[in-house]
């Protein structure tokens, strides 16, 4: 066969299972969900939609800090992060909080994260994740040493992380699936395409026609999936989880997806870059009415049971807020003594500095 | 007690953490069959088989991330940054990660990592792999700047280091690799990190010192003694943190110091020294703390090394214009 571009992407084609109208027509890729499972997982979205909703919200009343938009990707965070165990690592990127949540993360600790609290970022013993990375890529060479470690501890465990479609652009993300296909590490790289970096397009990224091609540079295997069908989603995670742990070795998986909202509420305004048609044509691809539309079918969803739930959320959401407001204040002694096991002498003067100046 | 160059202590202090913790892991560009470009892991992968010894592809970001990965899951990362003039590759896997991790984490997880790296000049190197960079990372919150300039301190430097549940650079200059044997005991002994050490006691002025440094300090102090000025020579050993009240104790005693780096002027930590000299002892001096340090110029071309690199008589000419103030 010559190799030829269009050779490659061919192997790169967009795997689906459900369509916009929720109906199964992948039947053989089919996941074997139970029916608590397909309502665990609709619930699931349903709750990250309105926990976007109301953190928007709350960050424009100033009750939250810095906070990224998920409205969109829900199937490609959740379906994703479902077919994780307990044991599984998650390195996620700044937007990946939900995946924190349903991994074990408390909510008000996600809203001490997004406010800038050390607390929010004391994962709770058992939770195996760390708080979202800031620098884009470096999750990736991080990810690949977790992959490694579980390799080498014989452990049943896969480290998962998660970057953008810019972020594919990053030397990490290149350094970090080739490291982890060089040791064979037991890892899960999921790039969520949402067309946009802030406000450049994919386009503008890299001439490849896919992000699952650039594998091909690691010689590990990729993907490219339906990223708004959280039964792809769910399938492909599922099985390169399978993959991993069997020692075959990482998984790139790209989904296609699409934030509804702006890139995050420090004033980027999604108008600028993008058309009303482009939103809408995303919309109509909603994962949540996709898959409700499914779980009708199945008489599985019911309208009540969907708005008992947002009520549930919303009185969640509110009780999380306020016990994030009730966690005591950071002081500078906090904050030296996070710093080493053993302070150094400079930071011993440093404490007692400010322990002076807080007894005050 | 055998006696060994610096490497064999490196090599020595190596084994034996690999023998006494099964999680360390010690990994870099060509440190397992082959033993190291300087052999500083010669025989140990041999010894403790590809699993705990291995080589890794030519990415030092990727070294640097694996790293805080393999962290994660509870190992003790020992890796290897081939020469420190690469370390731009990995800054923020070391300043950006690996240092804050501690601390972003709510002191949930840490990182004992321990980087070896080479530098220093002397040796005639190419572009990129002498430059003095430990400035760079002591500017940096949460991690340990460590320099050995002995056979004996490297190897119970090293031993601390691995031990140590923070980060720790460790720096091993390149002219002292194989320039001197030194008395090494051959079990296992620790030097306690953040703690300098008087290499010479003296009375008439302080000189603090690290790496190549420190010899041309010993080398000037002979001299110095032969004019009647007594030195007394201090090797800070750790770079950052600064073991500040060795020092004050000692310019309290002398009331003159020069503080002498390879790195340039405006780089390495000569400026901070002088700085907490000044705030906590102005009161002991006689003249001001001066500073021998190479120009601020890139790193020399290499036949230009032996008119750049500061020297034992770069020392003595500043010893003399402080004692002459």
């Amino acid at each position: 066969m010559k190799r030829t571009l269009e050779n490659i992407e061919n192997q790169f084609e967009m795997f689906q299972i459900m369509n916009e109208e929720g109906e199964i027509v992948n039947e053989d890729a089919m996941p074997d969900l139970s029916d608590e499972d397909l309502k665990e997982i609709m619930k699931r979205m349903v709750y990250t939609r309105i926990l976007d909703q109301r953190s928007i919200a709350l960050n424009r009343q100033g009750r939250l800090g810095f906070y990224a938009p998920t409205a969109g990707q829900e199937a490609s965070q959740l379906g994703s992060q479902y077919a994780l165990e307990k044991a599984d690592f998650i390195l996620p990127g700044y937007r990946d909080v939900p995946q924190l949540i349903w991994h074990g993360l408390p909510l008000y600790q996600a809203f001490l994260f997004s406010r800038g609290h050390f607390k929010g970022n004391q994962m709770p013993e058992g939770v195996n994740a760390v708080s979202p990375q800031i620098i884009i890529g470096a999750q990736i060479t991080q990810a690949a040493g977790v992959g490694l470690g579980f390799k080498k501890r014989g452990q049943d465990a896969v480290a998962i992380t998660y970057t953008g479609d810019g972020g594919a652009s990053q030397g990490d993300f290149y350094e970090g699936i080739n490291f982890a296909g060089a040791f064979g590490a037991q890892a899960i790289f999921v790039v969520q395409n949402n067309r946009f970096a802030i406000s450049v397009p994919v386009e503008k990224q890299s001439a490849a026609q896919t992000i699952a091609q650039k594998a091909v540079a690691a010689g590990i295997e990729g993907i490219q999936v339906d990223g708004m069908d959280v039964l792809a989603v769910y399938a492909a995670t599922q099985e390169a989880r399978k993959r991993a742990v069997d020692g075959e070795g990482p998984t790139l998986i790209e989904t296609l997806t699409y934030r509804y909202g702006p890139h995050t509420m420090a004033g980027d305004d999604p108008t600028r870059y993008r058309t009303d048609d482009e939103d809408s044509e995303w919309e109509k691809k909603d994962p949540i009415v996709r898959f409700r539309k499914y779980l009708e079918g199945k008489d599985l969803w019911s309208e009540e049971e969907e708005n008992e739930l947002i009520e549930k959320t919303k009185e969640e959401i509110k009780a999380a807020v306020k016990e994030a407001d009730n966690t005591p204040k950071q002081k500078v002694t906090d904050l030296i003594s996070n710093m080493h096991e053993q302070l150094p002498p400079n930071l011993e003067e440093q404490m007692e500095e400010y322990k002076e100046k807080e007894s005050k | 007690m055998a006696q060994m160059t610096m490497i064999q202590a490196i090599t020595n202090a190596m084994q034996t953490e690999l023998k006494n913790d099964e999680n360390v892991l010690i990994y870099g560009e060509d440190v397992g069959q082959n033993g190291g470009v300087f052999r500083a892991t010669e025989g140990l992968q041999d010894e403790f088989g590809e699993d705990r010894v291995f080589d890794t592809p030519l990415a030092e970001s990727g070294i640097g991330g694996m790293s805080i990965g393999l962290a994660l899951t509870g190992f003790r990362p020992v890796p290897e940054i081939q020469f420190f003039g690469f370390v731009y590759e990995t800054m923020d896997a070391i300043n950006g990660q690996m240092a804050r991790y501690r601390y972003r984490t709510g002191n949930t997880r840490s990182m004992p990592i321990t980087i070896r790296s080479p530098f220093g000049g002397g040796v005639h190197t190419p572009e990129l792999h002498a430059d003095s960079l430990e400035g760079l990372i002591a500017q940096q919150p949460g991690v340990r700047v460590v320099i050995p300039s002995t056979p004996y301190d490297a190897k119970g430097l090293l031993i601390s280091s691995i031990r140590d549940n923070d980060p720790v650079v460790f720096l091993e200059h390149m002219k002292l690799y194989r320039s001197f044997r030194g008395e090494v005991p051959e079990e296992e002994y620790t030097i306690e990190l953040d703690k300098a050490d008087i290499k010479r006691e003296g009375t008439d002025v302080t000189l603090v010192a690290y790496g190549a440094m420190v010899h041309s300090c010993l080398k000037a102090a002979e001299e110095l003694e032969e004019n009647g000025v007594s030195a007394e020579v201090i090797d800070l050993r750790t770079v950052s943190p600064v073991d500040y009240e060795t020092i004050l104790e000692s310019v309290k005693k002398t009331n003159r110091a020069v503080v002498v780096q390879e790195a340039q002027k405006q780089a390495g930590i000569a400026a901070s020294v002088a700085a907490e000299i000044q705030e906590k002892a102005i009161l002991h001096l006689e003249a001001p703390v001066l500073r021998v340090h190479a120009p601020d110029t890139v790193y020399a071309f290499t036949q230009a090394e032996e008119v750049w690199l500061p020297n034992y008589n770069s020392v003595v000419e500043k010893v003399n214009q402080v004692m002459n103030f």
